[in-house]
């Protein structure tokens, strides 16, 4: 049963009394890599937490397919931009999502070793998590969203850290797990990324969807003004 | 469900350990005074009486305005302090059984060499305090209604000394037990009044010594008293009333009496007295 | 210590040692000339002496394994690390729940745990005591100048400290884990159990402060025990009383043996902890 599309219907969002995601009205569906673009402040990584459950809508609906709010929960999974380290080995980190998204027992320890395989992180499964580089940090980030096998796989940043070539590992990676069917989406402000990844673009704008194009089109010649001033850098935020 | 069994294996350990505590082989509450148990007395004689009786006596030693409250309370089974009228009181009001006379010593005025308010060989320990309120020389008081502090303030009155805001400058309230005020009366090279057997096995007197003694208002009788079970049904009246026996029999005052510090004796068993 | 061999004051005249003095209300004879000025010289003894004899005294004690003090060191031992051992598992657990959990009043909770800290052990032991006294509610018990009076009263006055610091060592961690626990679509109970099991390292501080009051703790234990000897006597009661009978050195010997403890103690956790640290973390 999946739970793609997610279905965003006129969705607003205020912290503090301030109104920061306006009129979200989006269909995500599984497939194409779609990546949220938008200057600082536009709201990127909000939408991508309303769309994860992280954060609550103020007004209108955020709504997965099948309407099974737990079934949603354990079919999608987020990375983020500083990786969070759980204090345990590189393993625990990897079991502790599968125990928690109720994987059998007899599934996780091969799940653990394929997701840490992948990554490029075998070797040192038995270290401590919050020992590992940067890079490698956020490649156990990707691992443990993986072995969950999620439909749909949020990230938010993921590389804004990192040195070039820890960022070639986690693309690669990325492309690896959409190759394995799972749904990509994720925000940047790194436009070469988002040549690299993109599907999709969805271009966001002080809180409201200003264009939502293939990458191509989008990149070549935005149908917004907002977009093509971001292109041109004239936009700073 | 471990949440449960850890709590659950608490409460028996709690339970089981309770029941031990109640269970556990013959012993007695004392409450008596920290002179009693400073001495060393009690640690000299008690261990007699325990090969004779199989009874082991817990001493709990604090004041007499304290060990006559936890009695009161029925918290322990048996007293032994110093102060007459508080105890008859403690009789009458249905607390204990019966008041004997077990021992006694003396009260003795204790101060610096130097002795600023001159009150060394005085016979007449109110015309000692007098002199020391006369002269505003230091004097610490244990101010915690215990035996001596209750027979200090005896004295104050019968030498006419009005302790009001005026006295505050040199008479210190230390609201401590005897021995943690003579340390002050030490340290602040003031008078003090105590009882001779804390004094004499105190080992922290520096420069202080005994200034007088001998004046009959000195006299401190000790008492025992068995808690009444009619009162506190729990009261272990039985081994609490031979260790009350033993006390008085010729065995128990040949212990007192044998008891010295420095081979000084510091009780004098007179047992035969009671009320 | 320093007793004076000689202090005329003390000279008694034989029959005082009379067995039974018949008269009861007889003064003691005492020696009958006016009170002489000691004629030994008043050596004050400099008290840094203690000091030097303490050290004395304390590796003497340790290294005979003095009987008496293998029982209170036993007994403190068994009375502060069972508190420590039941206030943890009220304390840490209560800590990480107020730390995670939204519910009505948690502010209040939090105000109050900060306040408890500083509870004065007295008041603690007081209410303790009124509570296991014979006359008190728990007074069929039977518990009052037992070595469970003391647990129970230093789990009381340790049980706010522990709680009050494992919600801000747990506070710290899940703001950073939050999100990602989120994400996991962890409930708050699993929360709060990644949360004490992640933190451990933190959480072993907060323990150890716990284990520190209550070993260093006087009042409390001196009123609910009785400092009864071989039954209720701990260091600090101990040490209470020793200073009390003037015995400085002594007291300050038994002191410096409850340090060097109190840091075996701590040594031993931080291994233990460096060990599951390396196993797990």
């Amino acid at each position: 049963m999946p739970i793609l599309p997610l279905q965003l219907d006129e969705v607003g969002v205020d912290i503090d009394g301030r109104r920061l995601l306006d009129g979200i009205a989006l269909t995500i569906e599984a497939g194409p890599r779609t990546v949220i673009l938008g200057p600082n402040g536009a709201g990127k990584s909000l939408l991508l937490r309303l769309c994860h459950g992280l954060v609550g809508p103020s007004t209108g609906t955020v709504r997965w397919c099948g309407d099974d709010a737990r079934q949603a929960r354990r079919r999608q999974a987020m990375v983020f931009q500083k990786p969070v380290m759980l204090r345990r080995s590189l393993r625990a980190n990897v079991l502790y999502g599968l125990k928690l998204q109720g994987f059998p027992p007899d599934q996780r320890h091969e799940r653990v070793a394929d997701a840490l395989e992948r990554t490029g992180l075998t070797s040192r499964a038995d270290q401590r998590a919050v020992s590992l580089s940067a890079g490698e940090q956020q490649r156990l980030a990707l691992a443990r969203a993986w072995a969950l096998a999620p439909e749909i796989l949020f990230l938010d940043e993921p590389t804004a850290s990192l040195d070039p070539g820890a960022t070639a590992a986690v693309e690669a990676i990325v492309n690896q797990i959409h190759g394995a069917g799972t749904k990509i989406v994720m925000t940047t402000h790194d436009l070469g990324q988002a040549k690299r990844l993109a599907d999709e673009v969805i271009f966001l704008q002080a809180g409201k969807v200003a264009e939502r194009t293939a990458a191509r089109t989008f990149f070549e010649r935005p149908e917004s003004e907002a977009g093509r001033a971001f292109l041109g850098g004239e936009l700073m935020w | 469900m471990r949440w449960r069994v850890a709590i659950s294996a608490m409460l028996v350990t709690v339970t089981v350990m309770a029941g031990q505590a109640m269970a556990e082989d013959r012993h007695i509450v004392l409450a008596s005074t920290t002179s009693t148990e400073n001495s060393g007395l009690l640690g000299a004689i008690l261990p007699l009486f325990r090969a004779e009786s199989g009874v082991e006596v817990r001493v709990v030693a604090v004041g007499t305005g304290q060990a006559l409250r936890l009695a009161r309370n029925g918290d322990a089974d048996v007293l032994l302090v110093h102060h007459r009228p508080s105890e008859e009181a403690f009789v009458a009001d249905g607390f204990g059984v019966e008041r004997h006379e077990v021992m006694y010593n003396d009260f003795v005025l204790i101060g610096p060499r130097d002795d600023p308010a001159e009150i060394a060989g005085l016979d007449d320990a109110s015309g000692a305090l007098a002199r020391i309120a006369e002269a505003g020389a230091v004097f610490t008081s244990r101010s915690d209604n215990s035996g001596t502090h209750l027979a200090e303030r005896a004295l104050w009155d019968a030498a006419g000394v009005v302790l009001d805001g005026a006295s505050r400058d040199w008479y210190r309230e230390m609201g401590s037990g005897m021995g943690a005020t003579l340390n002050a009366a030490v340290a602040m090279d003031a008078y003090v009044l105590a009882d001779r057997a804390t004094w004499v096995s105190f080992a922290n007197k520096r420069d202080h010594t005994v200034l007088v003694e001998g004046d009959p208002a000195l006299f401190n009788q000790y008492a025992v008293i068995l808690v009444s079970p009619d009162r506190h049904p729990h009261v272990r009246a039985e081994d609490g009333q031979a260790f009350i026996d033993w006390l008085l029999s010729n065995e128990g005052q040949a212990a007192i009496a044998a008891f010295r510090v420095d081979g000084q004796p510091l009780f004098f068993p007179n047992a035969g007295g009671q009320s | 210590m320093q007793s004076p061999p000689v202090n005329p004051t003390l000279s008694v005249s034989p029959k005082r040692v009379e067995p039974r003095c018949v008269e009861p209300k007889c003064v003691e004879p005492k020696c009958v000339e006016p009170k002489c000025v000691e004629p030994k010289c008043v050596e004050t003894e400099s008290l840094m002496s203690d000091f030097v004899q303490a050290f004395g005294l304390a590796l003497h004690l340790v290294a005979s394994f003095d009987p008496e003090l293998v029982d209170i060191v036993g007994r403190s031992l068994y009375v502060s690390l069972s508190a420590v051992a039941i206030a943890s598992f009220i304390g840490l657990p209560l800590g990480a729940v107020v730390a995670v959990y939204r519910f009505p009043g948690r502010r209040a909770v939090v105000v109050l745990l900060n306040a408890l800290m500083g509870l004065p052990p007295v008041f603690v032991g007081l209410m303790v005591y009124l509570m296991l006294s014979r006359s008190g509610p728990l007074g069929p018990l039977g518990l009052l100048f037992t070595p469970t009076a003391m647990i129970i009263a230093q789990a009381i006055l340790i049980t706010p400290i522990i709680a009050a610091l494992a919600r801000e060592i747990v506070r710290g961690l899940y703001d950073e884990y939050r999100e990602q626990l989120c994400s996991f679509g962890a409930r708050p109970r699993q929360m709060v159990l990644t949360l004490l099991w992640d933190a451990r390292v933190g959480l072993s501080t907060a323990v150890m402060a716990g284990f520190g009051r209550a070993m260093a703790e006087v009042g409390a234990v001196l009123i609910v025990g009785g400092n009864i000897a071989y039954a209720t006597r701990v260091m600090t009661t101990a040490i209470a009383l020793e200073t009390s009978k003037g015995n400085l050195a002594l007291a300050l010997a038994l002191g410096l043996i409850l340090v060097v403890i109190a840091l075996g103690v701590n040594a031993v956790a931080a291994m233990l902890g460096g060990a599951s640290t390396r196993r797990y973390a």
